[in-house]
Order: structure tokens, then sequence, then C-alpha cells
């Protein structure tokens, strides 16, 4: 049983993890828009280099 | 939405002491302009509109969001909404300015991103208390079993704590005011799970709810948020459509014309309104002659005569010259605000609609406490064990916590205005879908919402050639609504223009020329020397022969003769009422095959109207857009109104129609129809998993393991069958 010392701080660390990056992006505007989002991808537009800001 | 959250240029703490950053600052901070883009539906649609939005001068960029049909634009200061709005429209697709001032997009969102956070972190917790409960349900015992307990309470206490404060809060306000909502079983439910699990878990307990409490939480946080979605996004833009709002006005003042906003304006101000523009307060005017479109408050086609010493309302449309009014009343004190406050105050159909959730809470609340209560009470007569009864008690509870009601509504509402969305409606009210789905009466107005609010010519054909081609050539130099379609329909039937010489356009009345020597003039009635006709006409006359009539119709706005087929095929009742004058009304409605109409209806008849038919036990939708029909939407069961029509129109009304066409109606029906029947089939799987359930927990058979099936299983069924709505 000691490999739960082990493995229960890291399933709650990656857990945790997942909740971070989540927070993330919600705090950069990632869910405005998920429709659009959604078809942008599939502009032919920037497919060779990214967009230059 | 980025720019809003950016701060503001001037906040930064270093320009007092440095000279050089602030004359930076002070650089004329870029326009930002809002459209409403209703067609807009495609990856090409974006990038059309982004590609010709940025090829417009002074525009720096632009991004579309096709979730709310909008693009948001960043311009040089200078750059208004009226310079980009052709250039999208040449690009094929409709566009109205919104409000961005207006924009409480910033302050809804941070709402939805709050719930979005909290659903989050219960999210996370859920999974990692699910993981823990998974090895004790498998058969963890002792040592094991009590250290992944308390890893559990670790989790828990501080995510409840965070997550499911917005059913605490709605839980306390209801108990202060001393009744009884969904959310009081709900936070006890949460709050008893919790606290009987680390009672149990103290004493080395078998039982533990933390997975059970954090689940419940998760699952009506996603109803909340998806509720709170749905309405935000419909709210924000029919909020802040500004499409007909006069947002300037022209000031004239010592030594020339400002522009400013009409906020701004004040009593004994001189304002100049152009021939197309709306007037933007009440007042009198002092000079100028023009005709006014009176159409959007009364409902009347035919344009009036505007001269010095007439007064205006705020809302009408100059048409002709321009004109200098004298403010005599402004901003909340026009007419027009006036009407629409007072309109505010008379009750309203959707005030006397409980929706289908509130009646099931009614019913649920009490009936869950009384049934956690008895089963406390037995037990512990019964076994005379208060930590048995207590846990009896919370399983009771956890067990017919309203998780699928709590979807049942939200899930399908989602759903089904996104659906609706798409096809160019936009739902304000959270039961406009329900009150829709009892419609069985659609009352339509006429002037603006079943007609384009353009003329166009009818009787070409009773003019001689000749006679035509003077017509066009007069008609050509003036930019009068009638004079335009005139062209349009001579254009379209080949005719070449006369050389007409010395036109002049008489603001007001007509205009004028010489033909061969001859007078020739076309214009009003009482200036040309015809007769007044019961619809709309202009008159032309050469030289001193019998002045001849042109007779105009307003154009049917598109989709009307669709929609109102498609209601009358559903067999619903179709009513045509209207302030113009009873031909007109009476020839819209036989070329639409509507049998009941009413003609030359004050606002207050037409609101009786509907008041009598629904004391009669009609439930009536109405559609409509003026000033005029403001009192009868609010006093229907149901109210759409069309993107064009006047604000307090619009903000009367459950449901705005984005683009121009009447076609999507009758599928608005169709959809709150299929709606309504998902919501109770909803409420019956809902109640059949209690049904079940209950009797299990009642009798103390109801393993944590039971409990977390239970709702997982019936919070999924229903969301699975709200998406059949699509």
């Amino acid at each position: 049983m000691n490999i739960l010392t082990y493995l229960i701080p890291i399933s709650l660390v990656l857990g945790g993890l997942g909740l971070v990056f989540f927070v993330f992006t919600i705090r950069s505007n990632q869910y405005d828009d998920p429709e659009g989002d959604a078809r942008r991808i599939l502009s032919g537009e920037y497919d060779d280099r990214p967009k230059q800001d | 939405m980025t720019a809003s959250i950016r701060p503001p240029v001037s906040a930064c703490p270093a320009c007092a002491a440095a000279p050089a950053a602030q004359a930076l600052a002070e650089v004329p901070k870029d326009a930002h302009i809002v459209l409403s883009l209703p067609t807009i539906h495609c990856a090409a649609c974006m990038a059309t509109v982004e590609r010709a939005l940025k090829g417009a001068p002074g525009v720096h960029s632009a991004r579309v969001n096709l979730t709310m049909k909008r693009v948001s634009i960043e311009a040089d200061a200078d750059v208004t909404a009226q310079d980009v709005i052709p250039v999208v429209e040449a690009a094929g697709y409709e566009a109205h300015e919104l409000d961005s001032t207006a924009l409480s997009a910033t302050q809804t969102d941070r709402a939805g991103r709050d719930l979005l956070m909290r659903l989050a972190v219960a999210g996370f917790a859920s999974m990692n208390v699910m993981l823990l409960s998974i090895a004790v349900w498998s058969g963890a015992e002792g040592a094991t079993r009590d250290l992944f307990h308390w890893i559990s309470a670790l989790i828990v206490l501080p995510a409840v704590a965070f997550s499911a404060q917005p059913f605490f809060r709605n839980a306390w306000t209801a108990l202060r005011a001393r009744h009884l909502n969904m959310d009081v079983p709900i936070s006890l439910a949460i709050l008893l799970a919790v606290g009987t699990s680390l009672w149990e878990t103290s004493l080395s307990g078998e039982h533990a709810y933390f997975d059970a409490a954090i689940a419940l939480t998760f699952f009506l946080l996603t109803g909340r948020y998806l509720d709170h979605r749905t309405r935000s996004v419909a709210r924000s833009a029919a909020e802040e459509l500004a499409a007909l709002e006069v947002p300037r006005a022209w000031r004239v003042t010592g030594t020339g014309e400002e522009q400013v906003s009409v906020a701004e304006l004040r009593v004994g101000d001189l304002i100049r309104v152009r021939p197309g523009g709306r007037m933007p307060v009440d007042g009198e005017i002092v000079e100028g002659t023009s005709e006014l479109d009176r159409s959007l408050l009364t409902g009347e086609t035919l344009p009036v005569l505007a001269e010095p010493g007439r007064t205006v309302s705020a809302g009408e449309v100059n048409l002709t010259g321009p004109l200098t009014v004298r403010a005599t009343a402004v901003g909340r004190d026009t007419s027009l605000h006036r009407m629409a406050d007072l309109v505010a105050i008379a009750e309203s159909g959707r005030s006397r609609y409980t929706a289908l959730a509130d009646r099931a809470a009614k019913l649920y609340a009490p009936g869950v406490h009384i049934l956690a209560a008895l089963s406390f009470v037995g037990w512990y007569l019964y076994a005379g064990d208060l930590r048995v009864a207590l846990n009896i008690a919370a399983a009771v509870l956890i067990i017919t916590c309203p998780c699928a009601l709590g979807l049942a509504v939200p899930a399908v509402t989602t759903a089904a205005s996104g659906r609706l969305f798409r096809k160019g409606l936009l739902i304000k009210d959270a039961t406009a879908l329900e009150r829709l789905a009892q419609v069985d009466t659609v009352v339509f107005d006429k002037t603006g919402t079943l007609t384009a609010g353009t003329p166009v010519l009818t009787n070409l054909d009773a003019l001689s050639p000749e006679e035509s081609r003077v017509a066009l050539a007069l008609a050509m130099g003036s930019s009068h609504p009638l004079s335009r379609a005139l062209v349009e329909a001579a254009q379209a039937a080949g005719i070449r223009p006369e050389t007409v010489e010395a036109i002049r356009e008489v603001p007001g009345y007509g205009a004028e020329g010489r033909w061969q020597g001859q007078v020739v003039r076309l214009g009003r009635a009482s200036w040309v020397g015809g007769q007044d006709l019961a619809q709309t006409a202009a008159w032309l006359r050469i030289a001193e022969d019998a002045p001849r009539a042109l007779t105009f119709t307003d154009r049917l706005r598109d989709g009307a003769e669709v929609a109102v087929a498609a209601l009358r095929d559903a067999g619903l009742r179709v009513i045509l009422m209207s302030g113009d004058t009873a031909p007109a009304v009476e020839a819209m409605a036989t070329r639409l095959g509507i049998t009941q109409w009413l003609a030359e209806a004050l606002p207050a008849d037409k609101a009786s109207r509907i008041a009598q038919m629904s004391a009669e036990g009609a439930h009536v939708l109405m559609v409509g857009d003026g000033l005029n029909d403001t009192a009868a939407l609010r006093a229907a069961h149901a109210s759409i109104s069309p993107a064009s029509a006047l604000d307090a129109a619009r903000v009367a009304s459950d449901i705005v129609l984005l683009g121009s066409s009447l076609a999507p109606i009758p599928d608005a029906l169709r959809t709150a129809r299929k709606a309504r029947k998902r919501i109770t089939e909803n409420f019956t799987i809902a109640s059949w998993y209690n049904v079940i359930a209950v009797p299990l927990a009642v009798a103390g058979l109801c393993s944590p393991l039971i409990a977390a099936l239970a709702m997982s299983i019936s919070s999924i069924t229903v969301s699975l069958n709200a998406l059949r709505v699509r």
C-alpha cells in the first residue's frame, strides 16, 4: 500500500494542473466564440505562417 | 470583447511624472465599433467580412464572433458605424449598429465566467473524489478506507465552500423572505451530506457521501451555467441593438453646426434634422419644410406635411428637406419615452405566467423536506440511533435532490434557443419558449411588421409612355421614398427619362421642372391639383392637363406570405391589427388571406382587444414593431418584434427577429412546442427516478454507490432527451 503515498499526490497534482490550465483558458477569453473558433480552423488564412500582430 | 477589458490608456500611474507619456496618452482614442450580423453563418462568411473590413480606410482590425453573430472593429477615432456598415453590406451581409457604450456584455460575462470557474472547481473535485470512492466501493477496508475518506473530505470541503456558494446565497435570500425555493433543499442536501459524512469518517464509518455532495454541486452548476449562457447571449444582443436609436444629433450653434450625442441635448437647443434622419427630441419646427413619416409611432403609412410652427415628436422620420427644430422635451421627457414608460407600468402578459420549473419547485421543495424529516423521525423512533437516522435522512435528501429537475428546463431551453438563434431569432425572456408553445392566436401589426416600410409603385401602366418618362425625370432628382420607388419601377420597365430642365425640389411638396416649355410637377395632391386618396399616392401634372395619380403600396416584408400561410395551415387564428386606414388594411388582409382585421386601431384599442381575447381563454402571440404596438406586445401572452422595431417595442417583446424575414416565426412556434414537450418528458423521467430510488433511501438500503448511479444516470438521460429538440 506504500505505492499510494506516491499515486494519490500524483493524481491530485495532475488534476490540479488540468484545473490551472482551465482557469488560464477562461482568463484569456477562449470561450467567447466557441462556434467561430471551430470554423476558423477551416479557413485557408495563416496556413503557411502565423498571423503577424 | 477583448478591448473592453483592457485598462484605459490614461490609467497609467507614471503619466503624472512623465509629460512625454501624457502627450502620448492624449492621442485620440481609437473608435470601437460593434455591429450585429444576423445573416452570418459559416467560415467563409467570417473571412469575407473580416477581409472586407480590413480593406476599409481607417480600420485597424476586425474580428467576427460567430457565436454572438457580431463583429468588433477597431478603427481611427473619426470612423463611425455609418462608414463601415456599407462595407459589410457590399460584402453581402446585413449589418446593424450595436451601441458599444451600452455594452453590458462585460458585466454579464463576468457572471458567466464566475459560474464557469465554480463549475471547473466542482468538476475537478468530483473527478478526484470519485476516483477515491470507486476504490472504497470496490472493497477498501479499515485504515485505507478511512484514509480515502479523509482525503475526500480534504478535497470536498473547500470545493463545496467555493462552488456551491450560488445555491447557499439563493437559499438564504429565499429563507429570509420566508419562502421555499429549489435552492433550499439543494443547500440542505449538500450541507447535510458533507456534515454526516464528516461525522461518519471521524467514527471510521462505512458510508460517506462526499462524492454525492460534490457531484450534486457539479450537475446543478451545469444546469445553472447553461441557463445563464443562453440568456446572457440573447439578452445582451437584444439590449444593445441600437439599429434605430439616434445616438448622435446635429446641434445648431452660433458659429455653425456641431455633432453631439443625443444625451447632451437640452430644452431650447436648435437641432438640424437632415432628410432621412430621425427626430431625436420633441419640438417645434422653426425652419424648413418637409414631410414626416410617422409610421413607427402611429402605423399610418401616409407621410404628413411638416412646416414651421408644427410640432414634431421624437421617433418621426424626416423625408425630404432639412428641418431645424427647437427642442421642447429631451431624453426621458419626450412623448416617445413617456409612452414607453406608461407601457412599462401596465401589467404584462408574462407576469401572469409561472414558469414550469417554478411550478415544479413549489410542489417539490416542501415534499422533499417533509419526506426527509419523516424518515429521520421514523428511524430515530424505530432504531433509537441518532447516527443511523441522520444518515438515512441525508441519503433521502441526496436522492430526491432535484439534479435532473435542475437540468430538465435549462438543457432543453439551451438546445432550443441555440436552434432558433441559428435561424435568426433571439429569445430574450427565460419563459418565452414555454409561453410560445401555448399560442393559438397570432396578431400581426401591418406597417413595419408585415410590410418592409418601403413603398412600391402599383400603376405604372396607367400612365402614357410620355408621362412616365417625364415622371421618371422629375423623380430622379429626389431622395423621397416615393420618388425612389418610382425610379426603381420605371427603370425595371426599361423607361428612359425625358430631358426636363430647371428641376427643383420643393421640400414637403414635390418636384417641379420645365419640359418642352411647359411646367411639369410631381408631388402632393394639394400642390399638384389632385384630390387626396385613401392610399399613398403622388400626383403628376403636365402643363394644364388633368393631374394623374401614381398609387403606391407597401412592399411586403420577406417571408410574410410564407409565415402567414404556415401559421394558418398549423390551425392558428391569424389577425391583422393596424393603425392605418381601412382600405389599406383590407387590401393587405386580402393579399395575405387573413380574414380577421382591425383598422385605425389606437394603441389602447390593440391592447384591449388582446386583453379581451386573453380573457376569453386565447393565448395570443403579438408580432409588432412600432410604439403603437408596445402596449399590445406587453399585453399578449408572448411577443415578437423585428430588429428594425423601435427600441421600446424590442424591450417589450420576448423574442427579437434578427434578420429581415418573417419566415422563422412558424418555425419558432414549432420548436417551442417541441421544447415544451421535452421539458414535460424530462420532469416525468426525473419523477420516475425518484419513485424508484426514494423507497430504497427511506428503507435505509441506499448506499453511496446507488446514490451516485441514480444521480448520474437521471442527469444524463435528461440531457440526452433535451438534445432531441435540435
